[in-house]
């Protein structure tokens, strides 16, 4: 059964369409990453997806509920990290987990019992009784993973789970959700970490101003939409190399700031290269295509706040 | 956007909202029940002894006694404000403790219903803890005050619903200070709650009558010195239109703010 659907959804703000038009699916068990500059329409899609904000058009069914109809009941089954911290500041590790358990009905005694379990999933194991100002910001993190996690849900909803974190937090994050995956749950994740997106994700959308402009297996989008050999070449000459470097030596070549970014076909490596050798004054790095090639690619270098 | 008019919709989950602030308050309850009783009762006493001693009988009592149910009405009204107005939009705003909950099976509508039940509460034990020190002092005539308490509920009720409509409003803080200076302040004066209203100029006291602060003190003043209010049932009704009205305003404010 699929755990999240979304059909044609469309969100206009004072004019503004923000989510124009996005469809999509999760089966159980499944990671699906949503990828996109600032204000591509990824918070407003989980807003809709959890009925917090009513949808313009589409149609919506999350853990088997229609919404914004039975949005209360899809909730139930949901957890949620946000994109921004919203632990309780006044209470402990433990009061945290114990209070959110309420908002699902779950007694006191219920979460108790699981408080242990989930703290060490966590990594703070012992902390019940830290007070949350004592917390690193990724010890917050897990904790918000782990109150995600009090009413054992279907299905995780994932904000940019890791923004703001080091990178051992972050990979600390990841380890857990392979292993929440392991366990038979469905994500929903939102990020601009390239390396997290093709890490955890089965399959992903690209989302630029409010539409999905590809979407599949993270290996079989930079298969498609990409060349699968990148040349980067450095250096104060590198954009006039560019504007006056032969056709044939690359596929595309684009140029941000002082840097070329020479994309090939496999065959047209070592003639790129040894052309670059007679010129020692750039720098060059030879490297597979990845993700954030083909998201720079459909969503274009330009800056979007 | 008609969806946001719609009549409050209430649930049993509000009630895990209002257990959530109860939380937070009872670690810190001593302090903060000493600090809500020590700005009115240096107020009470300095006013009413101070003042009190330069004046014959107000109304037919002694100015302290006078006072001391005017006291009790304000300072309801005031821990129903803050609570309303800097606590809930701390947890709305700043915290981000409504968008928390708001991920979990909770709508808003019991948010806010749990915010607006928990702002009251606290407000009733505000007056409460004042009527007792005033009963203690034999500022209180009969057992008839024990009817004082369901209004101090009531006015709680009214004060907190009024507060919510300005946080659901408020783009910071300091928007909370027009509320005091231009509606609570000049409401406290014309109340009656520091001297009768019959000494203001009639048109005033057209204007003060309709005050929900003078409806709390119409009923209290008598209770605390023994008698039956003067048209109970309309100050009741009054308090208790205000306190439906702004509550449902509030939450048509709060829905437009949160859930667009």
């Amino acid at each position: 059964m699929e755990q999240l659907i979304v059909s044609g959804l469309r969100k206009s703000y004072a004019g503004r369409e923000v989510v124009a038009g996005v469809s999509f699916t999760l089966a159980r068990g499944e990671c699906y990453g949503l990828l996109g500059p600032n204000g591509a329409g990824k918070t407003t899609t989980l807003r809709c997806c959890l009925g917090l904000t009513a949808p313009d058009s589409g149609v919506i069914a999350m853990a088997g509920e229609p919404i914004p109809a039975r949005a209360r009941e899809a909730r139930m089954k949901v957890g949620v990290v946000p994109q921004f911290d919203n632990l309780d500041p006044d209470f402990t590790v433990a009061e945290n987990l114990r209070v959110f358990g309420r908002y699902f009905g779950i007694s006191d005694a219920a979460t108790r019992s699981r408080i242990p379990d989930l703290l060490d999933f966590a990594g703070l194991a012992g902390k019940e009784n830290a007070r949350l100002q004592t917390l690193s910001g990724g010890m917050k993190r897990r904790l918000t993973l782990a109150r995600a996690l009090v009413n054992d849900p279907d299905l995780l909803l994932l904000d940019e789970p890791t923004t703001g974190l080091d990178p051992q937090a972050r990979h600390l994050i990841w380890e857990r959700l392979k292993r929440l995956l392991q366990q038979g749950k469905t994500i929903l994740l939102t990020t601009h970490f390239m390396d997290e997106a093709e890490r955890l994700c089965h399959r992903l959308a690209i989302l630029d101003q409010g539409r999905i402009v590809a979407e599949g297996a993270p290996r079989q989008l930079i298969a498609t939409h990409i060349e699968p050999q990148v040349i980067e070449v450095y250096g104060e000459d590198a954009p006039a190399w560019a504007g006056s470097a032969e056709q044939g030596y690359a596929r595309r070549i684009e140029v941000s700031g002082e840097t070329a970014f020479c994309y090939v076909e496999a065959e047209q490596v070592a003639p790129l290269l040894a052309h670059l050798a007679e010129r020692p004054e750039l720098r060059t790095l030879h490297r597979p295509a990845n993700l954030e090639d083909v998201f720079l690619k459909l969503t274009g270098r330009e800056l979007r706040d | 956007m008609n969806k946001f008019f719609s009549l409050p919709r209430f649930s049993l989950r509000a009630i895990a909202v209002w257990r959530r602030n109860f939380l937070v308050w009872r670690k810190l309850a001593i302090p903060s029940v000493l600090g809500n009783l020590a700005d009115p009762m240096i107020y009470l006493f300095g006013l009413g002894y101070g003042l009190g001693s330069l004046l014959p009988e107000v109304a037919g009592v002694s100015y302290i006694v006078f006072l001391a149910s005017g006291t009790v009405c304000a300072s309801t009204m005031n821990a129903a404000s803050f609570e309303a107005l800097y606590s809930a939009f701390s947890r709305m705003h700043v915290q981000k403790t409504w968008e928390a909950i708001l991920n979990a099976p909770v709508t808003l509508d019991d948010v806010l219903a749990g915010e607006w039940l928990w702002a009251a509460a606290k407000a009733t034990l505000s007056g409460l803890a004042i009527l007792l020190v005033i009963a203690a002092l034999g500022f209180v005539a009969s057992p008839l005050a024990l009817w004082a308490i369901p209004v101090i509920f009531l006015t709680g009720l009214c004060f907190a619903a009024l507060g919510l409509i300005v946080t659901a409003l408020a783009p910071s803080y300091d928007f909370f200070m027009y509320y005091f200076t231009l509606f609570v302040t000049p409401m406290i004066l014309l109340s009656g709650v520091f001297f009768p209203v019959e000494q203001l100029p009639a048109t005033i006291q057209t204007i003060a009558s309709l005050l929900p602060l003078a409806h709390a003190v119409r009923l209290v003043r008598p209770l605390l010195l023994g008698e039956l209010p003067v048209d109970a049932g309309m100050h009741l009704a009054a308090l208790l239109v205000t306190a439906l009205a702004a509550y449902w305003l509030a939450l048509v404010l709060t829905r437009r703010r949160l859930l667009k």
